[in-house]
């Protein structure tokens, strides 16, 4: 597997997976979730795996991966921070929060800060509307989240 | 677990557990007879914990599924303790004292499948007739 | 198996659980086996009770008392008071919000009083992780009963006579879709419970997936049955991890007792349910897409006919029924078709379950008979309009259907009163928008949606969308003309006629309703250059009243461009040239003197 630029330990385990998987056919997607989850996010290498061992033309992973807004290509940083904008959220403010942290942490959505410690994405809807608008950060919701708490929040994460 | 063969054996494991989990229907409470227990502290030291549980074992048993079985603060009666109210719906509560854990199961028979009041170990100072 | 004198239901919903009901229930647990208790009260992490506004929520069995707001301080107060001392805690209880009146009980809540629960009968009452409790309220019975009594058609025949409908838009019968299955005639064929909850505000399914995942097996097993499937697939988002690992308990329990796998219950029936993950993508909810994802392909939809029922999953005939459909089979089969058909309205039968969401004070969860009125809905259920504004319009439908404004708030609600006034059923998001809310720019919010959504593969929809954003995005910087307003209809009308699938179809729904109802608004930005709600920034202007100014030079001070102006002690003024409507004077100003206009 040395034609990878990838990590050994990570590659073997996506294998592992793929090779238990009882039907092959249309799990597509379910090995790239696997594949983002080990690897973080989903680069050409960890593309041309998949493909090859599932024997898929590499362009239809290409085109599967680009499709879906759950996959990314991009490395992502040790924190990621989810601004809901759903609807409940949007009307209670989600996109003052969201520009918030744009601006705090001085990068786009969907990019890393420098120091790599955070990714800034949306996304629609966890659901959570009862206490819009919401931010989730490595899973943990917060909820009822003011412009103000956006600097308290990016805190608790960059002290580790 | 064993995987379930049929339906008789579905039906049979639902009504092993329904109770349980009906008793949290509470929807409909005031159609249900109600019978509470003061366990305060003094109804706790004289044992009011042990006739609950009794009680509702005795329920559990007799499968009395229109029965809740509830907790309440200090009645009052501390002279009396553990005390039980009994309210059968649209009646006047019926209110004993001195109900240890064996007569909680007596007054489950009793007043509670057989419709029959139990003068003797009721309170008699009830706010009523005072 | 002992049996509990007291169950504290804690509901374990993604709500409370993000207010913090994890750790009440570990607070539950600690502090009762403290009292030595844990043989006598038993806690129980249920599914959503759907009054997400006041969670963590806590219901007390059996003396139906229902705490909100629970925190592990709180906690340890009820162990200490109620459960110990059989003394209710009042402070922690609910209260009426305008009579301040401490009610004890969830049925005495205007936010239960008016619900019907049959699709979220479950949720917040058994322990979603425990087979033992759904088998204890008839769970299961349904899929017993019809292997053993009756036949497919007979079944069949039941749902159509019924008259549920598809609770996940469309609302097309679902007896008669699952007749077509049926009628298609191949070796195998296959289920699908759509789950890709996709509509920005909707989380009714998430919600049942959520306290009563059995339900939704145990009706798609049923359903295979009907079809002539043995094989089923849960199509569900990858953004809800709890409900997917409740999920995955049931299907593990249903299997090891028998109830999903080989021969179920002795009867020969065979049938099996997989897991399918969506990947954020809104287009997934639509059949043929959600096909194409689950076959590991790019979820772009499919001309239909031929429909899911004929060709559909690796093209056998599919069966497709969303979350909150399949939670209504069950209760139908038990308690027949004369008694769900009684519910509701004349075409439009049972109950729906509605997010509510927004501007209202009872944020959450609420199911009710189909036929109520919005009023009903936002006043009473949801406890009316958030801090006393005014109420301005409610979206229904998603980013498929349109702003409903006040005139109509007394039309009973049903599948088709819905379309007739110009939005739609949808999955049951119901978004409360106040006089703060500019419907532009919600407009353009929707139309956002549908242009990050858009497949790509109709160019009405890929560029037709886009090119409705631009014009709304003129209109709200201000350089909007009434042509654009006319341009913006006929766009609209043109990608409702050519797109393929639902999705372009009823994509400038949100922007058409919201220029039926609300034009004035459209006009006012365009033609004064003025957002009366005060939203669009660009067309703001910020202004100091002379009479309530003192000249304190607060404003000029914090202004970033320097574009007040005055001397002290006397009325300062704004340079509107200079002035980049930051609103920092606003918000600096002690006197109340700077207005935004």
């Amino acid at each position: 597997m040395a034609e990878y630029n990838l990590d050994h330990d990570k590659l073997k385990k996506l294998e592992t997976y793929i090779d238990n998987l009882q039907e092959k056919e249309g799990a597509l997607i379910n090995i790239l979730h696997e594949a983002q989850d080990i690897f973080g996010y989903l680069s050409k290498d960890v593309q041309l795996f998949i493909a090859r061992k599932c024997g898929i033309p590499a362009a239809k992973v290409f085109g599967v991966v680009t499709f879906y807004s759950y996959f990314t290509m991009e490395p992502r940083g040790k924190h990621v921070v989810n601004i809901c904008m759903g609807t409940a959220c949007f009307v209670k403010g989600a996109d003052k929060i969201l520009a918030e942290f744009k601006r705090l942490l001085d990068i786009k959505e969907g990019n890393m800060s420098e120091d790599g410690m955070f990714t800034i994405d949306t996304l629609r809807c966890v659901g959570a509307c009862g206490l819009a608008p919401v931010v989730i950060v490595d899973g943990k919701v917060y909820g009822r989240v003011k412009v103000e708490d956006v600097e308290g929040i990016i805190k608790e994460y960059k002290q580790d | 677990m064993a995987g379930i063969k049929s339906l008789d054996e579905l039906k049979a494991l639902r009504d092993k557990h329904r109770e349980s989990v009906l008793g949290r229907d509470t929807g409909d409470s005031e159609n249900k007879i109600r019978i509470t227990v003061g366990m305060a502290t003094c109804g706790i030291a004289s044992g009011a914990r042990e006739t609950i549980n009794a009680i509702i074992d005795e329920v559990a048993k007799e499968h009395l599924m229109n029965v809740v079985v509830v907790q309440s603060g200090c009645l009052g009666y501390c002279y009396a303790e553990p005390t039980v109210e009994v309210r059968f719906p649209g009646k006047e509560a019926v209110l004993y004292g001195n109900i240890d854990a064996k007569r909680g199961r007596e007054l489950v028979q009793r007043h509670i499948k057989n419709g029959e009041i139990q003068k003797d170990w009721i309170i008699e100072k009830t706010f009523n007739n005072i | 198996m002992v049996k509990y004198r007291m169950d504290l239901l804690v509901c374990g919903g993604t709500g409370c659980q993000a207010s913090g009901s994890s750790e009440v229930v570990e607070t539950f647990k600690k502090e009762i086996e403290k009292e030595g208790l844990e043989n006598e009260i038993q806690v129980i992490t249920t599914g959503c009770f759907g009054f997400c506004e006041k969670g963590p929520i806590v219901k007390i069995s059996p003396d139906n008392v229902f705490y909100v707001e629970v925190t592990p301080e709180k906690a340890v107060r009820i162990v200490k008071e109620h459960i110990i001392k059989g003394r209710v805690v009042e402070d922690y209880l609910y209260k009426e919000p305008e009579t301040k009146e401490v009610l004890h009980e969830q049925n005495e809540m205007p936010f239960y009083k008016k619900q019907l629960r049959i699709a979220l009968r479950n949720c917040g009452f058994i322990d979603p992780e425990n087979i033992y409790e759904y088998i204890a309220v008839d769970g299961y019975q349904a899929l017993g009963k019809v292997l053993t009594e009756m036949t497919p058609e007979k079944v069949i025949e039941e749902i159509k006579r019924s008259g549920l409908r598809g609770r996940g838009g469309g609302g097309f019968p679902t007896g008669v879709k699952w007749e077509m299955t049926r009628k298609s005639k191949s070796n195998q064929k296959y289920v699908i419970c759509n789950a890709d909850e996709g509509d920005p505000g909707a989380f009714m399914d998430r919600s049942i997936l959520e306290g009563d995942p059995h339900s939704v097996l145990e009706a798609m097993a049923i359903c295979g049955y009907c079809i002539g499937a043995d094989k089923g697939y849960i199509y569900i988002r990858a953004e809800y991890p709890l409900a997917i690992q409740r999920l995955r308990i049931a299907i593990n329990q249903a299997y090891e007792f028998g109830l999903l796998g080989k021969n179920i219950l002795g009867t020969g029936f065979n049938f099996d349910i997989d897991l399918k993950y969506g990947a954020g993508a809104f287009i997934c909810g639509e059949e043929t897409a959600l096909i194409n994802s689950i076959e590991g392909g790019r979820g772009e939809p499919t001309v239909k006919p031929p429909f899911p029922a004929q060709k559909g999953l690796w093209k056998q005939p599919t069966n497709i029924n969303n979350v909150e459909t399949f939670a209504n089979i069950c209760p139908i089969l038990l308690k027949g078709a004369d008694w769900f058909s009684s519910i509701g309205t004349e075409k439009s039968k049972g109950t729906k379950v509605f997010a509510l969401a927004g501007k209202v004070n009872n944020v959450g969860l609420v199911e009710v008979p189909m036929g109520l009125t919005l009023r009903e809905i936002i006043y009473e259920l949801g406890g009316g309009i958030k801090g006393d504004k005014k109420f301005k319009a409610v979206q229904t439908g998603g980013p498929s259907g349109g702003c409903i404004p006040a005139q109509n708030l007394d039309t009973p609600i049903d599948y088709d009163t819905l379309t007739q006034i110009g939005s739609m059923m949808g999955s049951g998001g119901m978004i409360v928008m106040d006089e703060d809310d500019c419907m532009v720019n919600i407009a353009k919010f929707y139309l956002e949606f549908s242009c990050e959504e858009s497949c790509g593969r109709c160019t009405a929809c890929r560029v037709g969308n886009t090119r409705m954003l631009e014009i709304l995005n003129e209109i709200t910087e201000g350089k909007g003309t009434m042509e654009h307003l006319d341009e913006l209809k006929e766009l609209g009308q043109i990608i409702k006629d050519s797109s393929l699938c639902g999705l372009g179809q009823t994509s400038p729904n949100p922007v058409l309703s919201t220029m039926n109802f609300f034009w004035d608004e459209y006009v006012a930005h365009v033609k004064d250059k003025n957002c009366p709600a005060g939203v669009c920034t660009a067309l703001l202007k910020y202004f100091i009243l002379p009479d309530k100014c003192v000249g304190c030079t607060a404003c000029a001070k914090v202004c970033p461009t320097n574009a007040i102006s005055g001397e002290v002690r006397k009325t300062h003024i704004i340079d509107q040239e200079k002035c980049i409507k930051c609103g920092a004077c606003m918000a600096t100003c002690r006197f109340n003197a700077i207005t935004r206009r």
